[in-house]
């Protein structure tokens, strides 16, 4: 008897492509701004404010990006809304279980939170100067802010993942790895963009992004562990891979993405090129992750 | 709530005529592909290929033939959405477009799906696909009009030689029942029912007599929920955020010496400096 097909194979793709690989990694790099700057906030230096900052400008024009992606992938973009509010009976659509429909609330929730991110870094730097903006954004309650910010960001950075993986297609449905490969890949891109924020300014925040450094360090250390969980937790149907994929997995995502970064992270020596070169390259990785793990399995034809 | 209803789909009789095919398309309305000029797959008499947004009935055509086709049999079977008593795409719907009726069969509305496409890989069956004409997902709905006004589904209503039955969930599985065990006597040990257990996805309201292997009709072996997944991947992406958060909580809270700039420095240390 010839050997089992794995059911996932009898499915059809969405036809999710690359505006949701570029939502995917948008997202991911948002929630990532907004987990680094929650930290930063509660337990940073003050020398770190600039990058807090930083991580609003690159989080809430992210989040309008994503936004306008996800309407703009949606067979009917004008009926968005469907998403929020039932169009037959205007009760709220929300399910729990259903990583789509929470994912909707999820990416409105923190929007908003990302938007007064924004406008408060905006007031600090004194570019907008109403009184009163002014005076609410102070009176903000800044580290339940930071938290609430965080968590939400983590939430979107990881539920991408967890989207995908609530299917029956190939690979995404093979695996319990997905929703914390994103999430940490989210951190990790986002720590990168972050770094080369850093280095655009002057004086550079030196502290800081050696702390940041340190920071992606350690996830991506976390996010090659997540990546090979998910490799083997998808036994026969890991298979796909062994393809022109596994090998933009192998050196686009792993080589390129987190290995080589890893290296120049463990330089002794401080020098900018490398650092800006180790940022460069984890965003480039991020981004390759997403275009593996979306379309190698969107590759796959109904095999029915 | 009426009583539960579906389709009892005998492939032992079906003859590959394809009527079902013409009176679902006729009846709902669906778009000829390619201005109705088909292109030959090559794939036996099959040149609907496979269920999808606009193809709600696929008679399929398996040849089981030995080298020099001395020997061997047909399979002909006609595919539908399953109307599962658990639907996987009913479970992600996020804009409620998709419901259950109350005939318990799974249908849905093209005037509220706004084409997120996220019940396409959730169908464990690969049945849903887009509609090009409407821009939504869409799928056979049991002929949810027809059936309001007591009419039998198109398809069932077209099929000449039985193989679609159309009836009270209860009645089909007793008829089911009552075909297999006849098979069987007359030596077809090969006949089983495919889906009329609860078993599989709470019991298939579209369901199948078939002789071989369910791959070999392209049905999976083993069905499933897409929430299944969630849970674990739920887990697994709050253990990261933890873990990141660890990693976080001991690299940007803690200074290591050569970090500090000098401003940062006490003046004790700058003096020792």
């Amino acid at each position: 008897m010839p050997e089992a097909i794995p059911s996932t194979f009898f499915t059809r793709p969405p036809e999710w492509s690359w505006l949701i690989v570029w939502y995917f990694f948008l997202g991911g790099l948002a929630g990532g701004a907004a987990f680094i700057a929650a930290i930063l906030e509660l337990i940073g230096r003050p020398g770190d404010r600039p990058l807090i900052r930083v991580a609003y400008y690159i989080a809430f024009p992210a989040m309008v990006i994503s936004t306008l992606l996800l309407i703009a992938d949606l067979g009917r973009p004008e009926r968005f809304w469907h998403m929020i509010v039932q169009s037959e009976t205007a009760r709220p659509a929300f399910k729990s279980w259903s990583p789509i429909s929470f994912g909707a609330w999820l990416v409105g929730l923190f929007t908003i939170f990302t938007f007064i991110g924004f406008v408060r870094s905006f007031v600090e730097e004194g570019y907008l100067r109403w009184g009163w903006l002014a005076d609410a954004l102070r009176d903000l309650p800044g580290k339940l802010f930071a938290v609430l910010s965080g968590l939400l960001g983590l939430w979107v950075a990881g539920y991408t993942g967890v989207l995908l993986a609530v299917t029956n297609r190939p690979i995404w449905a093979d695996t319990s790895f997905l929703g914390a490969l994103f999430l940490l890949s989210g951190a990790s891109t986002a720590a990168a963009a972050l770094i080369l924020a850093g280095h655009a300014m002057r004086p550079v925040p030196d502290a800081s992004v050696h702390r940041l450094e340190r920071l992606d360090t350690g996830v991506m250390l976390l996010e090659l562990l997540a990546l090979l969980a998910l490799v083997f937790s998808l036994g026969v149907v890991a298979r796909v891979w062994l393809s022109w994929w596994g090998a933009l997995l192998v050196v686009g995502v792993v080589l390129a993405g987190i290995l080589v970064p890893l290296a120049l992270h463990a330089r002794r020596r401080r020098f900018w090129p490398a650092s800006v070169t180790a940022a460069v390259l984890v965003l480039i990785g991020g981004f390759l992750l997403r275009v593996v793990m979306v379309l190698s399995s969107e590759g796959i034809p109904y095999g029915g | 709530m009426a009583e539960p209803m579906g389709f009892f789909t005998d492939s032992t009789v079906c003859i590959g005529c394809k009527a079902c095919e013409v009176a679902c398309k006729e009846w709902n309305q669906l778009p000829a592909t390619n201005g109705g000029q088909n292109t030959l797959s090559g794939d036996s008499y099959d040149n609907t290929r496979q269920l999808d947004g606009i193809h709600w009935r696929h008679v399929r055509f398996i040849e089981q033939f030995n080298e020099d086709r001395s020997q061997g049999r047909w399979l002909m079977n006609s595919d539908v959405c399953k109307h599962c008593v658990q639907a996987g795409c009913l479970e992600v719907c996020p804009t409620g477009a998709i419901i259950r009726t109350e005939f318990d069969t799974v249908v849905i509305q093209s005037d509220v799906c706004n084409g997120c496409r996220d019940c396409i890989p959730a169908c464990p069956f690969g049945v849903i696909g887009m509609n090009p004409v409407s821009n939504t997902a869409q799928k056979c709905t049991l002929c949810y009009d027809r059936l309001k006004v007591g009419l039998e589904p198109a398809c069932a209503k077209a099929c000449p030689t039985d193989s679609i039955n159309f009836g009270t969930i209860a009645d089909l599985r007793q008829m089911a029942q009552d075909r297999v065990r006849k098979l069987r006597a007359e030596g077809e040990s090969r006949a089983y029912l495919y889906g009329a257990d609860p078993g599989m996805l709470g019991g298939l309201n579209a369901f199948f007599l078939l002789v071989d292997r369910p791959e070999v009709y392209g049905l999976p072996a083993n069905p499933q929920l897409p929430s299944r997944n969630l849970g674990p991947n739920a887990v697994g992406a709050t253990a990261a955020a933890v873990l990141a958060g660890i990693v976080g909580y001991f690299t940007l809270g803690r200074d290591r010496p050569e970090d500090r700039t000098r401003e940062d420095r006490t003046g004790e240390e700058v003096r020792r400096a």
